[in-house]
């Protein structure tokens, strides 16, 4: 406000009426709005895989909740329009998403009879706008304030400290997909772990593979393209036919060699699960070790040489250090993709969250395929942050 | 000190080198002066075997440098290239600190050798120690470069168009610094460079290469009046000749017992600068001075152009 005599000398008077809209704040202002008129809030199902009845708002909570839970969102819109400040505009996203969390869970708690396990409340398309909506306009405050790294990891624990507590203390267990969770607690936490290991094994023994094979490539340029060429190729298979191609060779390798077999390989199951996302993940990291290694300076790696390091030292005392940064986007790139990736493997009985989704799809319980759907995201959120946060600390100890 | 004989390195059929044989002598610079693929830098890369030669050996203090493995023989010998080669990663300090580290020096002496270095390149020790490359201007960078060099007290230090990266001003200092720091650790340097400037400026001696052979190798007066090869005198400048020679001699050196009523000139300044100082006074004769500011001789203008021709 204090700006605004200043600019109203040099703009025209009939521009200075106009406030200034901010375009992204504009863009969540329409889509909230457009969520909460004409999208459903919360839809009533009788039973888990019935379809439901269609709640707005204003129907499932009471008069007064419903009056807060509108003057937050119109204040979050007002902030998103004219405020430049983005510490004030995350802390009104932040304000809005506990608002709109909150009505959501009051609403699972207003619409379930007590005592009743049968019928199931769901959050609406107008929810999931909603949060998108105010989702995207915390990321945006996030961009704006440009924390460090280590800001942003904080962040990220503070968010998923405070998901955890609410999840824990049973806010949200009126919610469909929380009877869900309820129903499969141990299988849950089962495929959760298996998803980890599939994603973050592969990813593990992709490392060891690809860092020499990387090095190898950068060092014997002859070799390069055919390398980087076969890899290309793996890459372009659909992760559905990889699969598929694998289980033939997987299947025969467990019918001949009885030790493969005793090891728990065969055509289906984790072993083809893990085997395709190795393969998928050597080319990012392999492509990425190159253009680390390709990158750093010629001059460093004479001068290494030149003053009598040997060529292991010049390796892993200059280059491997200097490339590090490339190669953890590499990594990162192959931790998202795989945790997206994993969700596949339940078709052939790799198991992971996506066993959630595809029996939800089967069973045509949507509740079920969030079950899966929302933790993936989540984990793959979380992945990208902590790794994008690690390669920019990187970067920031050595660069300008 | 350094014999290098019939040194040859050839490329499948390309000869890039070609059967060089020169002696460097201790306690000097000399330079080897070219054009871009003079063969020069190969020349240099092959003292310190970064380039094994496919013909010819290189003997230091009498010894074959192929009797060690070679990155033993490069900790022995400093080495100092264009655009520095700093590790981005490591702070002031430890790159400096590298081939001590690398040979295994304990800590309290690598760190009062860096301390000694720093000071000598007037960088503050408290200051400069624990900043990283980027954080350096690029004389200050170039600086560390060549500490890092000699951070291990070579007897000698190669170095292949260290000033090429720096700008007219900065090198001049950069040079000056370099001949300082030669007189105080009396290190034998072998320097590559395409700069004839720079090539008269430090050598005692200067070879010129063009297309892998050593055409001369000599003082650099004697390439000037002697020159043993069309090309010699191509590269040092047929126009400006008699300057540059002017410019290898100083004013005591050069100076006559005697007094004269004209401008003074320190003994320090080059014959060169003297000449123009006396056409720019429009006087006839100079009073050389010594660095107290003390009288210790003249000289006169028939004296100075008499010296800027071959005797």
């Amino acid at each position: 406000m204090s700006a605004q005599p200043t600019r109203a000398q040099r703009i025209p008077a009939t521009a200075m009426r106009l406030p200034r809209i901010d375009p992204l704040g504009a863009l969540v202002s329409v889509v909230g709005a457009v969520a909460l008129l004409w999208l459903p809030f919360a839809v009533f199902k009788p039973n888990r895989v019935l379809p439901g009845d269609s709640h707005a708002l204003a129907q499932v909570l009471p008069p007064s909740a419903t009056l807060g839970c509108l003057l937050v969102l119109m204040l979050v819109a007002l902030t998103a329009l004219g405020v430049g400040n983005a510490w004030l505009r995350l802390a009104a996203a932040l304000l809005g998403l506990i608002a709109v969390s909150a009505a959501i869970a009051a609403a699972g708690n207003l619409l379930t009879p007590p005592g009743n396990k049968v019928v199931r409340v769901a959050p609406g398309s107008g929810f999931w706008v909603l949060l998108l909506a105010i989702g995207l306009m915390a990321t945006d405050a996030i961009t704006r304030l440009r924390p460090r790294p280590i800001v942003r990891v904080l962040m990220l624990a503070l968010f998923a400290a405070i998901a955890c507590l609410a999840l824990a203390h049973g806010v949200f267990d009126n919610l469909s997909v929380m009877r869900e969770y309820a129903v499969n607690a141990d299988r849950f936490a089962h495929e959760l772990r298996r998803h980890l290991a599939l994603a973050l094994g592969s990813l593990g023994a992709a490392v060891v593979v690809a860092l020499p094979l990387g090095i190898v490539c950068h060092q014997v340029p002859r070799l390069r393209a055919g390398i980087l060429g076969a890899l290309n190729v793996v890459q372009t298979i659909p992760a559905i036919a990889l699969y598929g191609i694998l289980m033939a060779p997987l299947g025969a390798l467990a019918a001949a060699v009885p030790l493969a077999a005793r090891l728990g390989i065969s055509g289906i199951g984790a072993a083809p699960a893990l085997l395709a996302l190795f393969l998928y993940s050597l080319l990012p990291v392999v492509a990425n070790t190159v253009a680390g290694l390709a990158r750093v300076s010629p001059a460093a790696v004479e001068a290494a040489r030149g003053m009598g390091m040997t060529r292991r030292q010049t390796l892993t005392g200059v280059e491997l250090v200097l490339a590090l940064p490339t190669i953890l986007t590499g990594i990162r790139i192959v931790l998202v993709q795989n945790i997206g990736l994993v969700t596949i493997a339940a078709l052939i009985g790799g198991g992971g969250l996506g066993v959630f989704v595809f029996q939800g799809i089967g069973q045509t319980a949507i509740d079920l395929v969030l079950l899966g759907a929302i933790p993936t995201v989540a984990l793959g959120f979380t992945a990208a942050v902590l790794l994008d946060a690690l390669v920019e600390t990187m970067h920031r100890s050595r660069e300008p | 000190m350094i014999s290098i004989e019939n040194l040859s390195k050839q490329y499948d059929s390309a000869i890039v080198v070609d059967s060089v044989s020169m002696a460097v002598e201790r306690n000097s610079i000399t330079v080897i002066v070219g054009t871009s693929g003079s063969g020069k830098s190969t020349l240099l890369r092959m003292i310190n075997r970064l380039v094994e030669p496919t013909g010819g050996r290189v003997l230091i203090d009498g010894k074959d440098t192929t009797n060690e493995p070679a990155h033993l023989l490069r900790r022995r010998i400093g080495y100092a290239i264009q655009g520095n080669g700093l590790f981005p990663h490591r702070t002031v300090a430890e790159n400096i600190a590298t081939v001590p580290r690398l040979l295994g020096w304990d800590q309290a002496r690598q760190r009062s050798r860096v301390a000694e270095l720093l000071t000598v390149f007037q960088l503050d020790p408290a200051e400069f120690a624990g900043k990283f490359p980027h954080q350096l201007s690029g004389g200050q960078q170039q600086r560390v470069g060549v500490a890092r060099a000699l951070a291990a007290e070579p007897e000698l230090l190669l170095m292949d168009e260290p000033f090429g990266a720096l700008d007219p001003i900065i090198r001049a200092k950069a040079q000056d610094d370099l001949l300082d720091i030669q007189r105080r650790f009396g290190t034998t340097i072998v320097l590559v460079t395409h700069d004839m400037d720079e090539a008269f400026r430090l050598g005692s001696r200067v070879a010129v290469m063009s297309r892998g052979r050593l055409l001369q190798y000599d003082r650099p007066a004697a390439l000037l009046t002697q020159p043993a090869d069309p090309f010699v005198s191509q590269l040092t400048g047929l126009a400006d000749r008699a300057m540059r020679l002017l410019s290898l001699t100083t004013a005591g050196q050069a100076a006559v017992p005697g007094t004269s009523t004209g401008p003074a000139i320190a003994a320090s300044a080059s014959l060169r600068d003297a000449l123009s100082e006396l056409v720019w006074r429009g006087a006839d004769s100079a009073s050389v001075i010594d660095a107290s500011g003390a009288p210790s001789g003249k000289l006169t203008v028939a004296a100075i152009l008499a010296l800027g021709r071959p005797r």
